[in-house]
């Protein structure tokens, strides 16, 4: 297709403004956090990498970056192995009420933290659970392991069922087929749920906010939301704990971009 | 297994009643484990929100039962109303601006079939992963009144215009507004793309030698086309724009006054601030409830028009 000069001026004009408006916000934070963080500061210079020990030191963003990773540890690797298992059942197999307890799963992927996050509270508080990593891991569990099983099924059905069928002449167990065959078949698609679960894990809010009262289990973005409260003039050392917390997804995006792209896209539910 | 008939497994063998035995307790087996933390962590808990809903309780005491009460009161309460109404806006910046931006964009750029398309995915995708709390922090800096904004606003002689932008009662919803448009229109584009690339070129060429010009070829040949990608889209970035919570939460905290609170923010407010907790369990359900119309009438509305 051949479009004329002009239009294809405009179109460059448009990719970089675009690329532009979606840029600003994320160098001016990059600038932010490298920039002097008081009046001395500013004196020796404009280039200031020093911010990002101090608010690590002073936010200690050492211990919330801890919990962050415990709670994505095990979010992540529960909910993938029960995914995976649940997935399986799901895409292979027949048996009676499979379609109501599919629809039963599907609810959560579209039921919102806002609404479970209330009883969970009190009834966790009721039993003295709140304030412990599994109080914060094990609702994120449950709504990443919505997400898992509608995923993994979409992957089972879509392998050809004859080399399951191969893969039981020869003898194989069910649960030979699974692990010994249709797991490593299906790396990439596990790869793509993996790094959407991190992701909703390192990100996630509300839940660790409310289930860690005291701020024993604060997880990075926590951390962050205290810092803001804490340092209210130091926009520099703010700037410079913000770029931390979202590094790990960020470096992880550029790495597997691709995985992110198709599991967001592809990962909505259309029914 | 799907197509599978169950004869073919092979009768006669030893042992096979059993295994079929077996067999017909097996998938709940490999369910089971799932199930059960799911229903422990989401189904019994939402059951317990819609209980919790009909009653009056401040987390302490004794709840006294109030039927309806709660729900009537997202109607007749200031606070609420207003609450929903910024939902509503924040729909309108979350998704229908971003849909609108973003089928431009990606017409513009499948038309032109532009260069460096790859990396501009990597780049207007990238506000997708940033967690929203650090997206927050960029934005109330950007918003401050000595920020970015207020800076280049000053630099170009418009300084009536500079304000603190968050702490406005008038401009301080569409300030927040645009940050939910700001993550959701690299999403949106990239989606849209995708189903752009779809299309047949035959379909332009023909359209060109009809003497079709830009417009009439993006509302006959490329909005239709991608009907499918903007469904998932809207339901996305709708479903997206209920669930603002932690935007609220480190920018305004729903001020000033009320004029940027939304119903996540209230239940939060409510259950864990004011000692409201039935009516922080009522907006939850709410906003489920909500939330399930939203999607199943943005679908029903794509395939009634297909």
């Amino acid at each position: 297709m051949r479009v004329s000069a002009t239009e294809r001026t405009l179109n460059y004009a448009i990719l970089i403004g675009f690329s532009l408006i979606v840029l600003t916000p994320v160098l001016s934070i990059l600038a932010a956090a490298f920039g002097p963080a008081n009046a001395s500061a500013a004196r020796e210079g404009a280039f200031h990498p020093g911010n990002f020990a101090t608010a690590w030191v002073e936010g200690r963003f050492g211990q919330y970056m801890g919990t962050s990773v415990l709670v994505a540890v095990i979010v992540v690797s529960l909910s993938v192995l029960l995914s995976i298992l649940s997935g399986y059942a799901f895409g292979t197999m027949r048996f009676r009420g499979e379609q109501g307890l599919f629809y039963l799963f599907l609810l959560g992927i579209m039921v919102p933290s806002e609404a479970i996050i209330v009883p969970l509270f009190f009834d966790l508080r009721t039993f003295g659970l709140t304030d412990t990593v599994w109080a914060v891991a094990l609702p994120q569990v449950a709504q990443s392991v919505a997400f898992g099983t509608y995923w993994m099924r979409a992957y089972f059905k879509s392998v050809n069922p004859s080399i399951m069928d191969a893969a039981r002449v020869d003898g194989a167990s069910k649960g030979r087929i699974l692990f010994s065959i249709l797991v490593p078949m299906g790396r990439p698609a596990i790869t793509t749920m993996v790094v959407l679960m991190f992701m909703w894990t390192w990100n996630e809010f509300l839940i660790p906010l409310v289930m860690s009262p005291s701020g024993e289990f604060r997880t990075a973005p926590l951390g962050l939301a205290f810092f803001q409260g804490q340092y209210t003039q130091g926009t520099a050392l703010l700037a410079a704990a913000a770029v931390m917390v979202a590094l790990p997804v960020v470096v992880l995006y550029f790495l597997m971009q691709r995985h992110f792209i198709k599991g967001m896209l592809e990962g909505a539910v259309k029914e | 297994m799907r197509a599978l008939p169950r004869a073919s497994s092979g009768p006669g063998t030893p042992g096979r009643h059993t295994a079929r035995q077996g067999r017909a307790i097996t998938p709940y087996l490999f369910i089971a484990p799932a199930f059960i933390i799911y229903a422990a962590f989401m189904l019994y808990p939402l059951a317990r929100a819609v209980h919790l809903s009909l009653y009056d309780w401040d987390g302490l005491s004794l709840a006294t039962f109030v039927g309806a009460g709660n729900y009537t009161d997202i109607l007749s309460d200031t606070r609420l109303r207003a609450a929903f109404g910024h939902a509503g806006a924040f729909i309108f910046f979350y998704a229908v601006l971003p849909c609108g931006i973003g089928l431009v964009l990606a017409a513009v750029l499948t038309r032109a079939k532009a260069r460096g398309l790859a990396l501009f995915r990597t780049l207007v995708f990238l506000p997708q992963v940033i967690a929203m709390v650090v997206v927050s922090v960029a934005f109330k800096q950007i918003y401050a009144p000595d920020g970015l904004l207020n800076t280049v606003l000053r630099s170009i002689g418009l300084d009536s215009l500079t304000r603190a932008w968050l702490g406005d009662y008038v401009f301080s919803l569409p300030a927040v507004g645009l940050i939910g448009s700001w993550v959701s229109t690299g999403l949106v584009t990239v989606l849209l793309l995708a189903g752009m690339a779809r299309i047949p070129t035959e379909l332009f060429e023909a359209a060109r030698l009809d003497g079709a010009g830009a417009v009439r070829e993006f509302i006959y040949i490329i909005v239709p086309s991608v009907r499918a990608e903007l469904t998932v889209a809207l339901t996305l970035t709708i479903v997206a724009s209920l669930k603002t919570f932690d935007l609220i939460y480190m920018t305004t905290s729903g001020g000033p006054g009320s004029s940027t609170t939304v119903p996540s923010y209230e239940v939060y407010r409510r259950a864990f601030e004011t000692g409201q907790v039935g009516s922080a369990a009522a907006i939850g359900v709410t906003l489920t409830i909500i939330i399930f119309l939203v999607t199943l009438a943005v679908n029903r509305i794509s395939e009634r028009g297909a």
